[in-house]
């Protein structure tokens, strides 16, 4: 594997020349700037910044904290351009912008969104966002009630809002919006409302639907023809999306687009994973439930499909295949490949070739009992058959549980170590599926799911994986699960926070814990460094806990209802003694 | 009691028939009054110079084992426990415990579901038939044991989630603190 010349950093800069003024092109080049949560389009959450690093990271300090007034989880990245941060709240979604320029980073302008309060209950895993993008003197980020904005980036106005989503059918928007080739993609979020995917593309300009591509139905509206060569024989044919589900069921069927977009500009191709279908009960929707729980390949320009592989053909657990797909240059057998690495709820680590979707290798990243092996020559996992769920029984033990080996918590990857940093979970399930019933904006699941902790009894884990060799290098056991993104830096350095609220910087190459600090509340957002206006890194992380994982205390749940959160109850019942709730952005650097 | 019961054993029976006969009752329409809900909810114990007199409605159905369990099924059917999960809350709040936003009496949990609630609760109104929604308001004041332990549930037939609506400790809502008397 190469140090990701063309695949990570190389891409970087395009995506660099592409979001920044020219002027700001320099200091994007070496990510002194985020201008998205991924920092990059080849979603690395790379920085290449060196003045915080292993020998003085001991010394790093709180340089300054600000409140988001916000009680529920902070899943999102800040992102950062030449002077301003800017961060968008869960629910009501107000977009802050911090003046870096100025001691203590005052409030620039504050943008308050002000979506439907209804929303809420449409929010299956808490009322969070993911995050902002910049782009061209823009800021765009989505809402809990379906809408799609551009503001100002230097006066706060908006330029545009468009409406997407439908409350009433069980959609709402949570995910971060990428920009490409001056078009918005924003996908919608609800696979637990019986909601059908897709994933729009909007004028940057104007905020005008450009494309739309569904994730289930014809192919006309999954946008699939003449240029779609799927890799495997089972994803040939037509119109897939209706005939891989009973009658009609595919208009109910799932596949939301929730999680990251990575973007090749030599390809123009876009990257991203199709959600769950639904009902999760799968005795309700025989079939390979197309075009749900893979990745698409896609040209931002059109929409129109290159590939798709499934990682989950009727998905059996809710694994979502939404998780980040970091693109990389990976030397297999000799040869230069351009690929994706996917971390997948199934619990294994996917190494797909992003020109052609031939799955190179995959292997668990976590105790899994649910797949035996993914078979390389027809790409179909076998499933374990006597962990299938059935209606009316109880099946034990199910590993990895609903929330998956790791959930839409982004990984990192560090073209100098070659590793990726994963935080994820050590999570299974009890579970007996129940009949699901389809009453529009209420949900649509049909399982009855209790959790406990994997193998060894820690719940989430922190690792460093070798995606050459395909194995894991070092893991850190954590009590909880790592719920918080990563961050991967040239000073040598990992970061990612506890669900207890402690925010670790550790060695990237053994894993030794060199710097930690214990924030206000438990950490889910996504860390990011950069470099400031007067020239010094910082890193930056937002604190305060909640999403699916952290409901209990977000939530308020009584957990003697094991069922609480959708299982949740039973697996974090403990959480509250350790943190609770409130948002708070910390921005650290050496003194 | 004594003198107007010459045998103490009959009016023992008596009671106990009645009170069992409510218990299992399974009533098909629902009395004109408890038709509709009471225009007479309020939502604030702050009220200018004193509480106003206020006719507070009975559950039609606190009595009522059979409605309390069709609540029970109703719950899961219309996708309650979707959003509540069994009572411990996911996307809305836990329904067992003592905490309410909008008020434990029967009255307030039925506008609860008919009219909805801002931050998420969806109206259910001319979805769900007033008695079905009447049993609603049995199942839920049964999660926090507001209904005799006769009347509530009894272990689920399915995945152990918690101990039964039957065994579960009575969570009365937090009380307002009454107002200091005199001055
Ligand atoms: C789509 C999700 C959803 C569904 C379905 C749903 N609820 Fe709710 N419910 C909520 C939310 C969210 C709230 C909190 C609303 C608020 O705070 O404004 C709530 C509030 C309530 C309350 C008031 C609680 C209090 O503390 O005052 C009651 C009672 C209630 N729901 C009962 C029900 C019943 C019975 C059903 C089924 C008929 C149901 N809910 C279906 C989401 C849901």
């Amino acid at each position: 594997m190469r140090a990701c010349g063309a695949g990570s950093l190389g891409i970087a800069a395009s995506a660099a020349a592409t979001l920044l003024a020219v002027s700001s092109l320099a200091l994007a080049q070496e990510h002194a700037q985020w201008p998205a949560p991924a920092g990059d389009f080849a979603n690395t959450r790379f920085s290449a910044l060196t003045d915080i690093n292993a020998t003085n990271v001991a010394s790093l300090k709180l340089n300054f904290a600000f409140s988001t007034g916000m009680l529920r989880g902070h899943e999102a990245a800040p992102i950062v351009t030449t002077d301003t941060m800017y961060i968008v709240t869960p629910y009501p979604n107000v977009l802050l912008a911090l003046a870096l320029d100025a001691p203590g980073a005052p409030l620039r302008w504050k943008y308050e969104s002000l979506p439907n309060a209804s929303s809420q209950g449409v929010a299956c895993c808490d009322t969070v966002n993911r995050g902002a993008a910049y782009a061209d003197g823009r800021v765009f980020f989505n809402t809990l009630d379906g809408q799609s904005i551009a503001v100002d980036a230097r006066s706060g106005k908006e330029i545009w809002r468009t409406h997407l989503a439908d409350i009433n059918h069980g959609e709402s928007i949570t995910m971060a919006p990428l920009v490409v080739n001056g078009k918005v993609l924003v996908g919608n979020s609800g696979g637990e409302f019986g909601v059908r995917g897709w994933l729009t593309a909007l004028d940057a300009a104007t905020g005008k639907l450009i494309w739309r591509a569904y994730s289930t139905g014809p192919d006309s509206e999954v946008l699939i023809g003449p240029d779609f060569k799927p890799f495997y024989a089972q994803d040939r044919g037509q119109d897939l999306g209706v005939h891989s589900w009973p009658p009609d069921a595919w208009q109910r069927g799932g596949g939301t687009v929730w999680g990251w977009i990575s973007y090749d500009p030599e390809l123009n191709l876009i990257f991203y994973g199709t959600a769950n279908p639904g009902p999760w009960n799968p005795d309700q929707r025989p079939g390979d439930n197309k075009w749900t729980a893979g990745i698409f390949a896609r040209n931002p320009d059109t929409g129109a499909a290159k590939w798709f592989y499934q990682m989950s053909p009727h998905d059996l657990y809710d694994y979502d295949g939404v998780n980040e797909n970091v693109l990389l240059d990976l030397d297999v057998g000799g040869r230069q490949r351009k690929v994706l690495a996917h971390a997948d709820r199934n619990g294994y680590l996917y190494v797909i070739d992003r020109a052609t979707g031939e799955v190179i290798s995959a292997n668990a990243f976590v105790h899994v009992n649910t797949i035996d092996k993914v078979d390389l020559a027809t790409g179909r996992p076998h499933y374990v058959a006597e962990k299938k769920p059935v209606v009316g029984q109880v099946v034990r033990d199910i590993c990895p549980h609903a929330g998956g080996g790791k959930d839409w918590q982004p990984s990192a990857y560090s073209p100098i170590t070659r590793y990726l940093y994963i935080p994820h979970q050590n999570l299974c399930q009890d579970e007996e599926a129940v009949p699901a019933n389809y009453i529009a904006g209420t949900p649509y699941v049909g399982a009855n799911i209790k959790m406990h902790a994997g193998p060894g009894g820690n719940r989430g884990v922190f690792s460093a994986w070798d995606v050459a060799v395909g194995r894991s290098v070092w893991e850190i056991k954590e009590n909880f699960p790592v719920w918080s993104g990563a961050l991967a830096t040239a000073g040598g350095l990992a970061f990612y926070g506890t669900m207890e609220g402690w925010f670790k910087a550790v060695d990237a190459r053994t894993g030794r814990l060199l710097w930690q600090f214990k924030a206000g509340s438990g950490i889910i957002g996504q860390p990011i460094a950069y470099r400031g206006p007067d020239g010094k890194e910082y890193v930056a992380v937002l604190a305060g806990v909640g999403g699916w994982a952290g409901g209990v205390v977000s939530g308020d749940f009584d957990t003697r209802d094991a069922s609480a959160g959708n299982g949740w109850g039973n697996a974090m019942a403990d959480l509250p003694k350790f943190t609770q709730k409130g948002g708070t952005l910390y921005v650290f650097s050496l003194p | 009691m004594s003198s107007r019961c010459p045998e103490i054993g009959i009016c023992l029976l008596i009671a106990l028939s009645l009170t069992a006969c409510e218990r299992e009752d399974r009533r098909f329409s629902e009395a004109a009054a408890a038709a509709k809900a009471p225009d007479t909810i309020t939502q604030s114990d702050l009220q200018p110079g004193g509480p106003t007199p206020r006719a507070t409605l009975a559950s039609p159905y606190d009595d009522n084992a059979y409605a309390v369990s069709q609540g029970k099924q109703l719950f899961e059917w219309f996708n309650c426990s979707g959003c509540h999960a069994q009572g411990g809350g996911a996307i809305g709040p836990a329904l067992m415990d003592e905490k309410w936003i909008y008020g434990a009496a029967p009255e307030n949990i039925f506008a609860s579901i008919v009219e909805g609630r801002p931050n998420g609760m969806p109206s259910f109104r001319g979805r769900i038939p007033t008695q079905q929604v009447w049993q609603l308001v049995g199942y839920v004041r049964s999660l926090s044991g507001q209904v005799r332990k006769d009347v509530a549930s009894s272990r689920s037939d399915h995945l152990f989630m918690k101990k039964s609506e039957q065994s579960l400790p009575q969570a009365p809502p937090a009380p307002s603190s009454p107002p200091p008397q005199g001055q």
